[in-house]
């Protein structure tokens, strides 16, 4: 065992030992904090017994008649919605080119919640914090609520009449109708697209994405001869290596790729191997976070770095080489060498768009014979299949006056594509433009008609996201507006008047039902897949051989485009875990979600690397930093400086998906609009620009509202324990700290020397451990606990204030081997950094240090272990918060529901929003603290359910919202007295009996571990060391 | 295969007519094809209650539907097997008798059962044994409660009341011996005769009661006892505020559960269908209603309301009686199903309230009072069984809800 003698640090100014800092930190607040917002002036006594005095009089009076309150139930109460018992529908989240199959619950037929579909042979039952968010989106008080010309209400008939006249009148002059619409996965919207193209010959359709995979399907065409994405299987490899491909945050399907990652990171002593994963980035990414070893590399060295690895492979297998590849980067042989060796089990995933840097990577896994193990070319994935080049040319044929209809089908070009600004100065040139949004967003309100469109949530749809895996979507509440499902509008304007969900019934009728010889009845195949929400018919194998002859060309292709390496300031644009491309920009859960790496909320930013911002002389303190003009080529924007550890020398990083003007009240003037530096590299659009960018102070403070330094633990130890896998080979209590206490001469475990009795736990003890080495930081958890728990969203000007309310935090830990002594130092230390993720929420302490200062004792300890926080006895003192050592508890410094001043609050701020409420917690008041209860509601019910059925719970049966949300099944939540449950055996919990009773339960588990163990607070929470799969503890900068 | 059919329909029909003729000399032996035995009584009563049979029929007197004593004389057998799970279907087919009840009873229609023949026969069991051994007090037939509601606090009220008394009269003795001794004294003092001056003027005093009133020790003790009075009714009455105990609020319907729950012994759970399955009891929604409103009383104007609301698709907005603050979580499944606690524990008598009240005064105390005391129904349910075995390793008293937590905050609270 050996003392961890690394430095962790939450922010730079914690690194730097910033004198304000540690001042602030001291107490729990930075400042005196305003509570009084309107005058301002200062409350006497006097003010406080006239208040004091009215408040009485008027409690009383106003008691004397209790208001009258309605009972109203159902007029024909559907057979299968019974009150207050809440039912469970098979569904699939599609937003854009994403779909993931979810199970969503309703209450009362109102959806209240999304979780993962466990029947999914993709997702696994995982989610991520956007699927988790879609439910708020649902209740969004900006979508429209009915069809619209020219910004005036009209009824539907009226749309379809002039909408159909008008395309009869294009079709008749032979002018040209396009359809634009992100990638559409459903093969029965296809079909009833292709039945308008077929009406209108003229029509055609053109599908983008905002973040585009188009260079992946360019290059398979290229390497293979057919255009698709295939589908990744990461559990299989033993090395991976990622070139700029956030897979475990937003590239392709991360779900999917986190629980397959996940297993490959599950050790204990009996299975002590892992995977390696290296990750060459520039942008410090949620994967490159995770990375065992992270090289920082500039964008205009990602083709060059492709074609140096390929080189290195076709050495060893015998191939030829190809041209260019003269690049040095730390790690690039070591993974090279590592991906050969583990041939067959290995991969290479790179998020470039560039179709010739996608071609050289598919040499690499041919060569490597990834392709059927690792890598599944015979079951193509179906999201992000973008057209590029269509897109282009539509907006050159636009400008030109050759399109005369124009439809654009659930997307915002206006806003999100790379010919934002062709197609608006294009669109009017259209004599008929039509618009399927959801709201007046930047496209729909610059086209004739609007034909708003079902949220997935009120429509019945399916969605091929992988060949053959079909997962269909159910409505759980009828359409709350006048909107019509947009393959419907299609149909209708073809002239097909049917319902769409006849339609799509027919199509399963011919398509799929006839595919499968299971089941005989239609509707018994319906209904099952219905209830399961996905079908999987499987893929035939196909023969893709690898065209070498592609290579080649690619190769000389990245000579040409990547020779600006080395010289200027490049930036790299990317997609934040929460608000991704923006779509979702208008959902307040999404936009107060911290960023797992920046820890930023409501804002994006330049990142910018430390040595940059001693450059620019930048310090950034809590979140204090300044306006940064950024130059890309010729336009220039003002954008707040986040000094980001781990940012590549020479390269800047910029979120898209901010800058909406027209998304709605939460999202309008959030950030800066980031797409118009979307550029065209070969073909395809880039997110990389690799010349002609500057970066300049403008001395104009700014502060970014960001929650990593507001819990610190006082430069305590303990709380990261972490080691590498050749310790942890040697040694299972590797990185382990033991603290002792010290007393009349010996030094004790904290548990011995304690003034607690303990607690008997007859029934239940509910426990929770946490896997350090497969949480990603992915943060889903985060918005599932929001969506479970009716946490309310605060705002950025509360959380400067360090008032955020989420009950549980991911904290993130730089760290490195070297000391930051001077500034020197500290850019070394802040190069490139190790990161630990550590979720964070009440420890539920079995000596609760906040249950015995509680004066009115409104926290109390429940004989199933629990720490219960009773709000409606809480006081306000917030002894509790003070006296918690994890820095968990959340207090309500305002009223947060039906008020104005928190109208971005949209959850408890108008009677569409509150419809996402879960009926069984509490909206908290005005003037109570709050923390994680565990999911003391869901626990209830799963217990409750069981006594119902006279028996005990199933393991697994009861999960809290977060456990069930995480994706790399991180999080594991149950009964500690049941032997048999998931949680006892991964803490290898012994019973200690006398007799037959069971005197002590002893955890023999070498990784698990109490944060701030010396403490003797004793939690149910258990934590799992981190380890990495590295050579040696330290980090190389 | 459709000619068998055909022949199979005229016997049956033939044997039918056989029956209906014959049906004077089969009575007994149909009667006495239908057991007495005690268990299959037992088995038919449960199910009698299970199915509800009760909601439309009595076993004497009409209901919604006929009364149901001597069916078993009056029909055949297979007739009634085939009437309970399908009549309509006979009636379909022109079932002579069958179409006679239609026309008696119509637009009621026998709900179709999926029941066996053998449960169908125990039913019958126990009708035949209600009507031949006729129960001599009405309450002993519908079961009524197993167990009362939880009995009073630890110590009985009387006792309190004969030890104040005993204080009082305590008092009182010794108010009169302090009286005695008071006059002896005066008495011996009087008597005395070199005495100081300080001594006589004791002695002597006289007493005034404007002084004695005027004292500042009584002034004090009476301003004392007024703002105590005062302060404790006005504590009492700020307990008392949201507490709605007696609420009964006149409802849109005149609906009366002494008529539809204590009259017709229609099981609360027929229209509160929640009761037994979530937190909520449920109110009735106007299609249950219909189910035998379509067709009873439909002339009246309290029903009148019913139809209307039907027509107009606007639900009926009854006044919520019993409302619990939104802090408390309440879940009726726990203790009906789980816990076997009697509807009337908490609503009362509902079966005798014309216009239903707040019985219980819903206040957190009484929640309280109530886990404290009652002990648990763990009979058979295997929650419970290794907390039962726990709780009597150390315990002589039965386990009740306090001891497995059941005073915890966030059993109710979250």
């Amino acid at each position: 065992m050996k003392e961890n003698q690394k430095t962790y640090w939450k922010g730079i100014e914690q690194l730097t030992n910033d004198a304000e800092f540690v001042k602030k930190n001291e107490s729990e607040f930075p400042e005196y904090l305003p509570i009084s917002e309107q005058g301002g002036e200062t409350n006497n006594r006097r003010d406080f017994l006239k208040l004091m005095g009215f408040g009485v009089a008027a409690a009383t009076l106003a008691a004397c008649e209790a208001p009258v309150r309605k009972a109203i139930p159902y007029l024909n109460k559907p057979v299968d919605v019974d009150p207050s018992v809440p039912n469970y529908y098979a569904s699939t989240y599609v937003n854009g080119g994403d779909a993931v199959s979810v199970v969503v619950k309703t209450r009362e037929g109102r959806p209240i919640k999304v979780e993962g579909n466990k029947y999914s042979t993709i997702t696994k039952g995982g989610t991520n914090a956007q699927v988790e968010a879609s439910v708020l989106s649902l209740y969004d008080k900006e979508r429209l609520t009915n069809p619209l010309k020219e910004g005036a209400e009209i009824d539907w008939e009226t749309l379809d009449r002039e909408v159909t006249a008008k395309l009869a009148d294009i079709a008749a002059k032979g002018g040209q109708i396009r359809i634009v619409s992100n990638t559409v996965l459903s093969p029965t919207t296809k079909k009833a697209v292709a039945e308008f193209v077929a009406k209108y010959p003229t029509a055609q359709h053109v599908s983008y994405d905002p973040v585009s995979a188009y260079g992946i399907t360019e290059g398979n065409k290229r390497s293979f001869g057919e255009a698709m994405i295939p589908s990744y299987d990461f559990s299989k490899a033993k090395t991976i290596v990622s070139v700029g491909a956030d897979f475990l945050g937003t590239w392709i399907s991360p779900i999917e790729f986190s629980k397959q990652y996940a297993q490959t990171r599950k050790i204990n002593e009996h299975h002590r191997e892992m995977s390696r994963h290296y990750q060459f980035e520039s942008n410090l990414s949620l994967t490159g976070a995770n990375a065992d070893y992270r090289t920082p590399i500039k964008p205009s060295q990602v083709g060059p770095l492709v074609a140096a690895m390929y080189n290195a492979i076709a050495a060893k297998a015998g191939q030829p080489k190809v041209s260019g590849g003269s690049v040095s980067a730390d790690h690039l042989n070591a993974a090279a060498n590592e991906l050969w060796a583990n041939r067959g089990q290995s991969l290479l995933v790179c998020g470039s768009n560039d179709p010739a840097v996608q071609v050289l990577v598919n040499g690499i896994n041919s060569m490597l014979g990834n392709y059927g193990t690792t890598i599944n070319a015979n079951a193509p994935v179906h999201y992000r299949q973008g057209d590029d080049m269509a897109m282009a040319n539509l907006a050159k044929d636009l400008n030109a006056g050759r399109i005369a209809g124009l439809i654009f089908f659930n997307c915002n070009p206006l806003y999100n594509s790379a010919e934002a600004s062709a197609l608006a100065a294009g669109v009017a040139k259209a004599t008929l433009t039509v618009s399927t949004s959801d709201r007046l967003d930047e496209t729909a309100s610059a086209v004739q008609y609007v034909a708003p469109d079902h949220h997935y949530l009120e429509q019945w749809n399916d969605a091929e996201l992988r060949s053959g895996y079909i997962s269909l979507t159910q409505p759980t509440i009828s359409p709350l507006f006048k909107t019509r499902q947009a393959p419907e509008s299609f149909l209708k304007w073809a002239g097909q008047d049917v319902e769409y969900y006849t339609y799509l019934q027919n199509n399963w009728r011919e398509t799929y039902f006839a595919k499968q010889s299971d089941i005989s009845n239609f509707q018994m195949f319906w209904d099952k897949a219905l209830y399961d929400g996905v079908v999987d018919f499987g893929t035939t194998a196909k023969n893709l051989n690898y065209d070498f002859a592609a290579a080649a060309t690619a190769a000389t292709s990245i000579g040409q485009n990547y020779k600006s390496a080395g010289s200027g300031l490049e930036l790299a644009l990317y997609e934040k875990i929460g608000i991704g491309d923006g779509s979702l920009a208008n959902n307040p859960w999404l936009q107060e979600m911290p960023d797992p790496v920046t820890k930023a909320t409501w804002d994006n930013y330049l990142t910018i690397s430390i040595a940059q911002a001693n450059e620019l002389g930048i310090e950034m303190k809590e979140g204090e930093t300044q306006l940064v003009s950024l130059t890309v080529g010729g336009s220039t924007i003002e954008v707040p400086a986040l000094v980001q550890p781990g940012q590549a020398e020479g390269t800047v990083g910029l979120a898209i998906g901010y800058g909406r003007t027209k998304a709605g009240r939460v999202a309008n003037g959030v950030g800066v609009n980031a797409y118009p530096f979307i550029t065209k590299l070969n073909g395809a659009n880039t997110m990389d620009v690799l010349a002609g960018v500057s970066v300049a102070a403008t001395g104009k403070p700014y502060r970014i509202a960001q929650t990593q330094t507001h819990q610190t633990y006082m430069g305590r130890e303990n709380v990261i324990q972490e080691s590498v896998l050749t310790e942890y080979k040697k040694d299972t209590k590797a990185g382990r700290v033991y603290p002792k206490i010290y007393k009349d001469g010996k030094y004790y475990k904290p548990s011995k020397i304690t003034l607690w009795s303990g607690h008997e736990y007859n029934n239940h003890h509910w426990g929770m451990t946490i896997d350090m080495n497969s949480c990603t930081g992915c943060s889903a958890c985060t918005v599932a606990c929001q969506a479970e728990n009716n946490i309310p969203v605060v705002g950025k000007e509360e959380v400067l204030n360090r008032r955020e309310m989420a009950w549980i935090r991911i904290d993130r830990y730089y760290s490195a081997a070297n000391p930051a002594g001077n500034k020197k130092e500290l850019e070394q230390a802040a190069a490139n950094p190790e990161v630990t993720f550590q979720p964070m929420m009440c420890q539920h302490c079995n000596n609760a240090p906040c249950e015995t200062v509680c004066p009115v004792a409104a926290t109390t300890h429940s004989t199933e272990g629990l720490n219960q926080m009773t709000y409606n006895r809480c006081i306000g003192t917030r002894y509790c918060a003070n006296n918690c050592p994890y820095k968990v508890r959340r207090f309500n410094w305002f009223k947060y529901h039906d008020n104005t001043q928190f109208d971005k609050n949209s959850s408890m701020n108008n009677d569409l929003g509150k419809m996402v409420l879960n009926p069984d917690v509490t909206v908290r008041a005005r003037g109570v603290m709050e923390k994680c209860s565990m999911c003391v509601q869901r626990i209830q019910a799963g217990k409750l359910a069981a006594k119902r059925e006279g028996r005990r719970p199933v393991d697994g049966e009861i999960n809290t919202a977060c456990a069930s949300a995480c994706p790399s099944d991180a999080i594991t939540f149950g009964d500690l007295n049941d032997p048999n449950s998931k949680i006892s055996q991964l803490l290898q919990i012994e019973e200690k009996k006398e007799g037959e009773k069971v005197t002590e339960r002893v955890v023999n588990e070498d990784r698990a571990y109490h944060v701030l163990e010396e403490l003797n607070v004793n939690p149910n929470v258990w934590y799992m060391t981190k380890i990495r799969n590295k050579d040696k503890e330290t980090t190389e900068a | 295969m459709v000619a068998r059919k055909t022949i199979v329909r005229y016997a049956t029909a033939c044997l039918l007519v056989c029956c209906f003729v014959f049906s004077g000399q089969q009575s007994f032996a149909q009667r006495d094809a239908v057991p007495t035995d005690e268990a299959i009584i037992a088995e038919g009563e449960k199910l009698f209650n299970e199915y509800q049979c009760n909601s439309c029929h009595n076993v004497v007197g009409k209901k919604v539907g006929p009364a149901l004593a001597g069916v078993y004389d009056r029909r055949d057998l297979d007739w009634i097997y085939s009437w309970v799970k399908n009549s309509q279907a006979m009636i379909a087919a022109g079932d002579p008798q069958a179409t006679a009840l239609w026309n008696e009873y119509k637009p009621s229609a026998m709900t179709p059962y999926d029941l066996e023949n053998d449960q169908i026969l125990a039913i019958m069991a126990y009708v035949r044994n209600v009507e031949e051994n006729p129960p001599a007090d009405k309450n002993t037939v519908t079961g009524g409660g197993e167990e009362g509601p939880a009995g009073g606090s630890g110590v009985p009220e009387s006792y309190l009341n004969i030890i104040v008394a005993a204080l009082i009269v305590v008092l009182v003795l010794i108010l009169i011996v302090l009286a005695i001794i008071i006059g002896v004294l005066k008495k011996y003092l009087q008597d005395k005769e070199n005495i100081s001056e300080e001594d006589k003027e004791i002695v002597n005093e006289k007493f005034s009661l404007v002084a004695f009133v005027k004292s500042p020790t009584v002034i004090g003790i009476v301003t004392f006892l007024v703002i105590a009075l005062a302060a404790k009714n006005v504590i009492d009455g700020l307990y008392t505020i949201g507490v709605q105990q007696g609420y009964a609020p006149k409802q849109p319907i005149a609906f009366s559960h002494k008529l539809h729950a204590g009259e017709y012994e229609i099981a609360c759970q027929y229209c509160h269908t929640g009761v037994e399955i979530g937190k909520s009891a449920n109110i009735p929604s106007v299609n249950i209603c219909m189910n035998c409103h379509s067709s009873i009383k439909t002339d009246s104007p309290e029903i009148q309301k019913l139809y209307a609301a039907q027509e107009s698709g606007e639900p009926i907005e009854w006044v919520r009686i019993h409302n619990l603050p939104d802090l408390a979580y309440f879940n009726h499944s726990q203790h009906v199903k789980v816990g076997g606690v009697e509807c009337q524990t908490c609503h009362g008598e509902i079966q005798e309230m014309e216009v239903v009240k707040q019985h219980a005064p819903l206040t957190m105390g009484w929640c309280i009072d109530c886990h404290r005391n009652t002990s648990l129904n763990t009979q058979g349910n295997g929650y419970y069984d290794r907390l039962v075995e726990l709780h009597n390793q150390n315990s002589a008293t039965p386990m009740n809800v306090a001891d497995i937590g059941g005073l915890e905050c966030a059993k109710c609270h979250y």
